[in-house]
């Protein structure tokens, strides 16, 4: 009843295409979330949903009804704001029950109701201020309270924690992601920040220009990344890639002859390696020059120079090496991805064609 | 030392209002306590004398009153057209730049070239009223001005239309602070544009008609330019505003203790209302 499916849809603003095309399904009960940079389209996807947009083209069917041109009251949606868009006059349960108000649930019914969220997002003592009177956190969750107080089966949530420190973030992640569950809401979640993607997500949607890059879990966008745009936007430190060209052997990093990482040939392709898959090897593996050494704690990330390409390592722990100092780098074939130079797309390595760099 | 150079810092500013504002203030305080001198009869101290003769004065009376009626019909109406015309030109309308210029035109008119404007509409027989109301109605032609009936009323249109332009300026300004995410929401849970009005975009404009209103209260008293145009005050008074007798009192009859009474009591009346104002309307603005 509360799956959307968004087929071919399309929103131009004059030459600007916001979104282009973009067909999308969000499965009931399923944390979905919306990934992309800064003007890819994820706003404004969000919004064609709940409908405070009108769609250019193509069709919106929430739970096998086609509300594409469906004003958004009726489409029973609930949508959780940036800004958190609370009416700075109205006290904490006025805010919340605000829709109840607009649809005219009885007054015992409303109580209830408030005394319910309030209780399930920990506001029970805070009902009575004013929003100017709460911290950050605290006006997440009376927006949180609002959205889910209407019991709507769908909620979309733009950038809801863009506004915290990176703490609260944490916690408030960990909070929306359980009560998603707990009530089974569909919910929509746009996200620049790919950390929020990967801990909170059923299934992510990479944006890229108003088009998805890829679609998957969020162990699929890891592990098979479909573009070197998606290699690069998920993980921290994020991919190292690094152009391969023709050697002796067979395919080797640019300006490193003896570095035959792949058979065939390396020109016009790319190599993608995440640093963590990156090891420190005492024999083999492709001889480098650590040019930078950051220690972070629990590991510590390496530059390492090899041939005419930087890589990022990280390694366990703290590792004493000082700038200059020769090492030689290791990787299970498996953790290999290759990407085509010129149009950015994976090339699928066949298993059994690989050797051990 | 520093307290040295502060007072340097504030005299200019000091001396120019204590000379320009309060030096005035208390003198006509002062002037109302005495008697208007003449050649023969020099001015001597009558304490509450020209009160008296205020409270006995029926042209006082009079033009109070029609203050009163015109501050009445002007001020809720300007305000109530200034803010439906800011929610109104504030939406996407194709025309948008266009009509709020248009509406604010008649604000940056002069008052006089106003008044001159509406002495073509309000003339009897070749006045655009008389010729619309021939024309539509077949009615007789009506000195729109010279009937005490109906004099004020037409004064009061005039400057509806003209002070509302000016706090729909204020009302927009209000109107774009507001986030659009606050109807988006509203919106989402299927609150009508009156509800939404009704329950959050007028009570965030309460600081922006407060200070209108008390704008609009000082100008209702302060603005009789158009007297000197339109009717000068009469007839028979009936458009007179307190601050025109004021006018009239000083520089036509010369009586400048009385006009120095009327005026302590033009003072106190403002006062007045704008300490009521505040504290009225400060009990409802509180919410940041
Ligand atoms: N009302 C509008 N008129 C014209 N262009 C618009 C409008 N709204 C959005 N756009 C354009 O559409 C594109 C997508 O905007 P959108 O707000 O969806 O981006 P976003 O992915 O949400 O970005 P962010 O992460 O910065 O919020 C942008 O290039 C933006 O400039
Ligand atoms: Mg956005």
């Amino acid at each position: 009843m509360s799956e959307i499916d968004l087929q071919a849809v399309s929103k131009h603003y004059g030459a600007v295409r916001a979104v282009d095309r973009i067909s999308l399904r969000a499965a009931e009960g399923k944390f979905l979330v919306l990934l992309g940079p800064s003007g890819c389209g994820k706003s404004t996807v969000l919004r064609l949903i709940a409908g405070l947009e009108d769609v250019t083209r193509g069709r919106i069917l929430i739970g096998g009804r086609d509300v594409t041109r469906l004003d958004p009251d009726k489409r029973r949606i609930s949508m959780v704001f940036q800004s958190y868009a609370l009416f700075p006059h109205l006290t904490v349960a006025e805010n919340i029950v605000f829709g109840l108000k607009v649809r005219r649930t009885p007054a015992a019914e409303r109580g209830e109701r408030l005394a319910r969220v309030a209780e399930l997002v920990g506001l029970t003592e805070q009902l009575a201020r004013k929003p100017a009177q709460l911290s950050g956190g605290q006006r997440q969750r009376v927006a949180l309270a609002r959205a889910i107080v209407a019991e709507n089966r769908i909620c979309l949530m733009d950038e809801p924690l863009s506004n915290l420190d990176a703490q609260l973030r944490h916690g408030m992640r960990v909070e929306i992601r359980a009560l998603q569950q707990r009530l089974g809401m569909t919910v929509v979640y746009v996200t620049h920040d790919q950390v929020e993607a990967m801990s909170m997500a059923d299934r992510v949607i990479l944006m890229r220009e108003g088009r998805i890059e890829q679609e998957g879990t969020p162990e699929e966008l890891y592990a098979r990344p479909a573009s070197t745009f998606a290699a690069r936007f998920i993980g921290t430190p994020s991919m190292n890639l690094v152009a391969l060209e023709d050697g002796a052997g067979g395919a080797v990093i640019r300006g490193a002859p003896a570095s035959t990482v792949l058979p065939g040939g390396g020109a016009g392709r790319i190599l993608g390696l995440r640093p963590e898959h990156i090891r420190l090897v005492g024999a083999g593996g492709v001889p480098g020059v650590v040019s930078n050494a950051e220690y972070h704690g629990a590991d510590t990330i390496l530059t390492v120079q090899v041939g005419a390409e930087s890589l990022l390592a990280r390694a366990p722990g703290r590792v004493e090496l000082g700038e200059g100092a020769a090492v030689r780098l290791g990787w299970e074939p498996g953790d290999m991805h290759l990407f085509d130079a010129a149009s950015g797309a994976r090339i699928d390595l066949r298993q059994d064609a690989l050797q051990p760099a | 030392m520093r307290h040295v150079y502060g007072w340097l810092l504030l005299t200019p500013a000091a001396l120019l209002l204590v000379g320009f504002t309060h030096f005035p203030a208390a003198a006509t305080l002062f002037d109302s306590l005495f008697s208007t001198g003449t050649v023969v009869r020099p001015s001597r101290f009558v304490a509450l004398g020209n009160y008296a003769a205020l409270a006995d004065d029926p042209i006082f009376w009079q033009v109070l009153g029609n203050n009163l009626w015109f501050a009445l019909g002007t001020i809720p109406t300007s305000m109530a057209i200034a803010m439906l015309m800011a929610i109104w030109v504030n939406d996407r309308l194709p025309a948008r730049a266009l009509v709020r210029m248009a509406y604010f035109t008649p604000t940056v008119l002069p008052m006089i070239a106003v008044a001159n404007l509406w002495l073509f509409f309000y003339t009897p027989q070749i006045g655009l009223l008389d010729q619309l109301n021939a024309w539509l109605l077949g009615a007789p032609s009506h000195n729109w001005l010279g009937d005490p009936a109906t004099v004020l009323a037409c004064t009061m249109v005039m400057v509806v239309w003209k002070e509302a332009g000016f706090f729909m300026i204020f009302y927009l300004a209000a109107l774009q602070s507001l986030p659009p995410e606050l109807e988006e929401a509203a919106k989402m849970e299927g609150s009508s544009r009156w509800y939404f009005f009704r329950r959050v975009t007028f009570p965030l404009l309460m600081p922006t008609t407060l200070f209108v209103l008390v704008n609009a209260t000082i100008n209702s008293f302060k603005l009789v330019d158009h007297l000197f145009i339109l009717t000068k005050g009469g007839p028979d008074n009936a458009s007179s505003l307190l601050l025109y007798y004021i006018y009239q009192v000083a520089f036509s009859f010369f009586d400048t203790a009385y006009a120095s009474t009327l005026t302590v009591i033009l003072l106190l009346l403002l006062a007045g209302l704008a300490l009521v104002q505040f504290q009225l309307v400060e009990r409802r603005v509180h919410y940041r």
